[in-house]
């Protein structure tokens, strides 16, 4: 077990590393990062002092090594456009984005697991026939569309919910369900097909024949070993979901991380832009990571490994 | 005569296919005591497996049951609702199945999935459990019993997951054991092990056992009686010595010669064979089923088969002196 | 020889596997619908300057924001006409040739790169096997919208940037399905029997492995296409796809969202269009899925 905890830590470090020079050289992609920030109507000579105030003119693998030494004391640099550090702009918005990330999951959690046990315990039952639909709907719908008609449904037409803002619980139910929808199809998938699957197996055999009743058959013997990929899942959406809150938080307008990689973007807060790419991939590999982890743990199998 | 644990008159099984309904199991009748071990020997797909599966009741939800009666110790089976069949399993009608390496939970510990079965029957303490269970997995001959409660499956052989799989089966002392060919997955050393501990623990227990097996080897060591299926029906039952001395069936008397018998088969001499397949049971099965693949079949196959011989060894075939004549048979 | 098939050899050997597949594949009612659907769309884009009443790109400030005819309009603007007096039909009809030619496009580059790192992964094992599944996770590390969104501001918001950024950024579930397949039939005894018989890399790549992975193929390029579409639509939406004029499904979505309050079907039309083409895409995709390996049916 801690040689593969060891082994995938390397491998998280590994990706790190390389995510962020990916998100670093992004700076370079315009070919001069200087003339960008500079704007359109400045002068070579504007130009040239910003290249030499940013440090620019040195090469790109110096700038990267310092770049990536201060991101990991915390410190971005400074944002071009809100002029402050970038570390606490983000770290003021993250609060929401998180928030938001962790009620979408749950919610994504606790609709599509029952749904999926339901749909494997009667396969082709209605609700089968129900999880399926909204499941392959959940999958095509436009989460910026699907935010709108809601605006205009629950906020709008019949005034339950404020439309925008994040000040109070009500302001996130909305949110969460774009967000929590969006993950849901494969959770419910996942957690179907794997019920059908251990359903089928030997030792569902084995419980109902020492006399197990069908719900301890259902919970303890099946769900017990069929939710171990479904955890895996879970990160890995968490993951695409704080990565995919820039569209529902622009959409609702809650000031998140995801509305702030928006904005910074419109702008060409460069830095902003970069410390952000950087803090979503974190995320997403210490999720991954935690996830494999706790599979590990889940799974006696590979605990004793 | 005392009145038998388990009677099971005129089973039927049926599952219905795409192209018709397949008769898997036909007109099924034993009678089993305490004490008393039954064999049932057949081909796989004979339809044993599923017989065992209809007296736990816990055939699938696409099979259908029907029978004259099934009884068990005074409780009638047929009419059994679920609360009364799962106070039956594990409690007093136990079953170990084919597949040790899989028929174990791989997420619980040997000790959570022995003592479940004995909490679920049983107002007893988890002390009381866990003691239950290391007495048990003492009796089947694991060594090291409280160290391996905190174990998981797939860190025991085969034939230590068997082993558990046994006590399991016993933890709450059932009447009746269904033993589904219990050793068909291990090795053949171990084969004997668990073959010797099972008689041993019936005698010791008392119990009745139903053995599930197409190996005719198992069932000479073990059994006292014998129920030959084929195609899913029974062609001949009776007391283990006499089908072995006198097999009346030819399907009978075909399995006997493939398998060599100390004293009887020549040295060097090829074994028996059974040329043919076993035909398809979809749709009305009528007649002798075995006529396709038996030397002796004539045009009264086809008809109704009565049941000939004693009532304590039964057997259905047309030639009803049960004294075939040993020449052309399976050559 | 005659080449009419032999009735008795047909009835020994049962219908061929094509045939199967055709039996199979109108017995698919997802897949059916999916495909007429994708097939009317794709036919409306082709025949857009046809169909289409006005030109999309026409302004017309003394007609704006019509009603459909459904809600009081006139036939004359079928579905309405937009803030700037352009006939929201029109618009929608043009718009499916963005949204086709974007997914198609963008699901043909990353087919090519992640079919390319899968099947070499698969086929190869050992370090390159290594390098592309570490490719593989620091792609998924990166959130997709978020670097879209950055790259196409950086470089400017066009219709080629779009599906090249979104072709860059979309290999990834090629390569992992691309790279199972091959795993799973380079241990076939055929691909041992052409390796002995000393075929050349290439030529065991192409005439045994592709053919056998090319089912799976199908499908992921038609689930990407789907991905695609869904993703150039948000970042349109959010300002940084494709630029306007042009007509895009999530710009009108944008574009409409200011006026949500008092005409939400210049939200709902667009929306629904696009919410339409990518379920049918993924019909379809699930349907071939389906229909081509039925034993692997979820």
């Amino acid at each position: 077990m801690l040689t593969f905890i060891l082994k995938r830590l390397g491998l998280a470090v590994l990706v790190a590393i390389t995510v962020s020079f990916i998100s670093f050289s992004l700076l370079f992609l315009s070919g001069d990062p200087a003339a960008a920030l500079a704007g359109e109507t400045a002068s070579g000579e504007d130009i040239e002092a910003i290249r030499r105030l940013y440090g620019f003119d040195r090469p790109m693998l110096v700038q990267y090594g310092e770049w990536l030494f201060s991101a990991l004391r915390g410190d971005f640099g400074e944002s071009y456009y809100f002029k402050l550090p970038v570390a606490s702009l983000i770290a003021d918005r993250l609060q929401v984005t998180m928030l938001l990330g962790l009620c979408g999951i749950l919610f994504a959690l606790l609709t599509a697991v029952p749904l999926g046990v339901a749909a494997a315990i009667r396969p082709n039952s209605i609700i089968d026939r129900l999880a399926l639909f909204l499941s392959v709907a959940g999958q095509a719908m436009p989460s910026f569309w699907f935010g709108l008609i809601l605006i205009v449904v629950l906020a709008i037409q019949l005034g339950w919910l404020p439309p925008s803002g994040a000040s109070t619980w009500r302001h996130f139910v909305m949110p969460t369900i774009v967000l929590g929808y969006y993950a849901m199809p494969a959770i419910m998938r996942l957690t179907r097909a794997g019920m059908l699957d251990v359903l089928e197996s030997d030792f569902i055999r084995t419980a109902r024949a020492k006399g197990a009743g069908e719900t301890r058959v259902l919970f303890k013997h099946a769900l017990r070993n069929a939710i171990i990929p479904v955890v895996s899942l879970a990160a890995v959406q968490m993951g695409f979901m704080l990565g995919g809150s820039i569209v529902v938080e622009s959409v609702f307008a809650l000031h998140g991380a995801g509305f702030l990689a928006w904005e910074s973007i419109a702008r060409n807060d460069l830095p902003t832009v970069q410390a952000l790419i950087l803090v979503f991939s974190m995320f997403y590999i210490i999720f991954t990571f935690l996830a494999d982890v706790l599979n590990a743990w889940l799974d006696p199998r590979m605990r004793s490994a | 005569m005392t009145t038998p644990l388990l009677s099971v008159k005129n089973l039927n099984l049926t599952i219905p296919t795409g192209s018709g309904t397949l008769h898997a199991v036909r007109g099924i009748d034993f009678d089993l005591h305490r004490g008393e071990t039954l064999s049932i020997v057949g081909e796989s797909g004979s339809g044993k497996s599923l017989t065992s599966l209809a007296l736990m009741g816990l055939l699938g939800k696409s099979i259908a049951r029907s029978a004259d009666e099934m009884r068990f110790d005074g409780i009638d089976l047929l009419a059994a609702n679920r609360r009364v069949m799962r106070d039956l399993r594990g409690n007093r009608i136990a079953m170990i199945f084919q597949e040790p390496m899989t028929s174990l939970n791989p997420a619980y510990t040997i000790g959570d999935q022995l003592t479940e079965t004995l909490l679920l029957h049983r107002k007893v303490s988890k002390s009381v459990a866990r003691a239950r269970a290391v007495e048990l997995l003492e009796k089947v001959g694991i060594t090291a019993a409280e160290s391996r409660l905190s174990q998981y499956p797939h860190q025991l052989s085969g034939g230590l997951r068997q082993r558990v799989m046994i006590a399991l089966a016993l933890m709450c002392e059932p009447d009746l054991l269904i033993a589904d060919e219990p050793t068909t997955a291990l090795d053949v050393t171990i084969q004997a092990q668990i073959l010797r501990l099972l008689v041993d623990l019936t005698r010791e227990m008392n119990m009745a056992m139903i053995l599930i097996t197409h190996d005719l080897g198992v069932v000479a060591r073990v059994a006292d009686k014998v129920a030959v299926m084929y195609a899913g029906e029974l062609v001949e039952t009776g007391p283990a010595q006499e089908v072995f001395a006198t097999p009346s069936h030819p399907y009978t008397r075909g399995l006997l010669r493939c398998i060599p018998q100390p004293g009887k088969t020549e040295r060097g001499a090829p074994l028996g064979t059974i040329p043919g397949v076993v035909p398809s049971l979809i749709g009305e099965v009528s007649g002798c089923v075995f006529r396709t693949r038996c030397p002796h079949a004539r045009a009264e196959c086809r008809a109704e088969i009565p049941q000939y011989g004693t009532p304590s060894h039964g057997f259905r075939c047309v030639y009803d002196d049960g004294a075939l004549s040993e020449e052309g048979e399976f050559a | 020889m005659s080449n009419a098939p032999d009735p008795l050899l047909q009835e020994i050997q049962g219908p061929s596997p094509r045939q199967m597949l055709k039996t199979r594949a109108l017995g698919h009612k997802g897949l059916l619908f999916g495909m007429a659907v994708v097939g009317l769309l794709v036919l409306v884009a082709i025949l857009a300057p046809v169909l289409a009443p006005h030109d999309p790109y026409a302004q017309s400030l003394m007609n704006r924001m019509v009603p459909p005819v459904f809600m009081g309009g006139t036939w004359e603007h079928p579905l309405g006409t937009d803030h700037l007096g352009r006939d929201y039909l029109s618009r929608l009809i043009y718009g499916a040739r963005v949204s086709l030619l974007i997914g198609a496009v963008a699901a043909l580059i990353s087919g090519v790169i992640g079919t390319a790192m899968g099947v070499a992964a698969g086929y190869f094992g050992g370090k390159v096997d290594a390098v592309v599944t570490f490719l593989i996770n620091v792609r998924l590390a990166m959130p997709v919208v978020l670097v879209a969104l950055a790259v196409v501001a950086i470089l400017g918001g066009s219709l080629t940037v779009v599906i090249c950024v979104l072709g860059l950024l979309l290999w990834d579930r090629f390569a992992v399905v691309m790279r199972a397949s091959t795993l799973q039939v380079s241990r076939r005894d055929y691909v041992a029997a052409a390796q002995v018989i000393g075929a050349s890399t290439p030529r065991i790549l192409l005439t045994e492995i592709m053919p056998n992975i090319f089912n799976n193929l199908i499908v992921v390029i038609t689930l990407e296409m789907a991905h695609a579409i869904l993703l150039e639509a948000a970042l349109s939406f959010l300002g940084l796809g494709v630029q306007p004029p042009t007509p895009s499904w999530g710009l009108m979505v944008s574009e409409g969202k200011n006026m949500m309050l008092f005409e939400p079907w210049l939200v709902l039309i667009p929306g629904a269009v696009l919410f339409v083409l990518v379920l049918a895409i993924n019909l379809m995709g699930d349907g071939l899925r389906d229909v081509t390996s039925p034993e692997g049916r979820s």
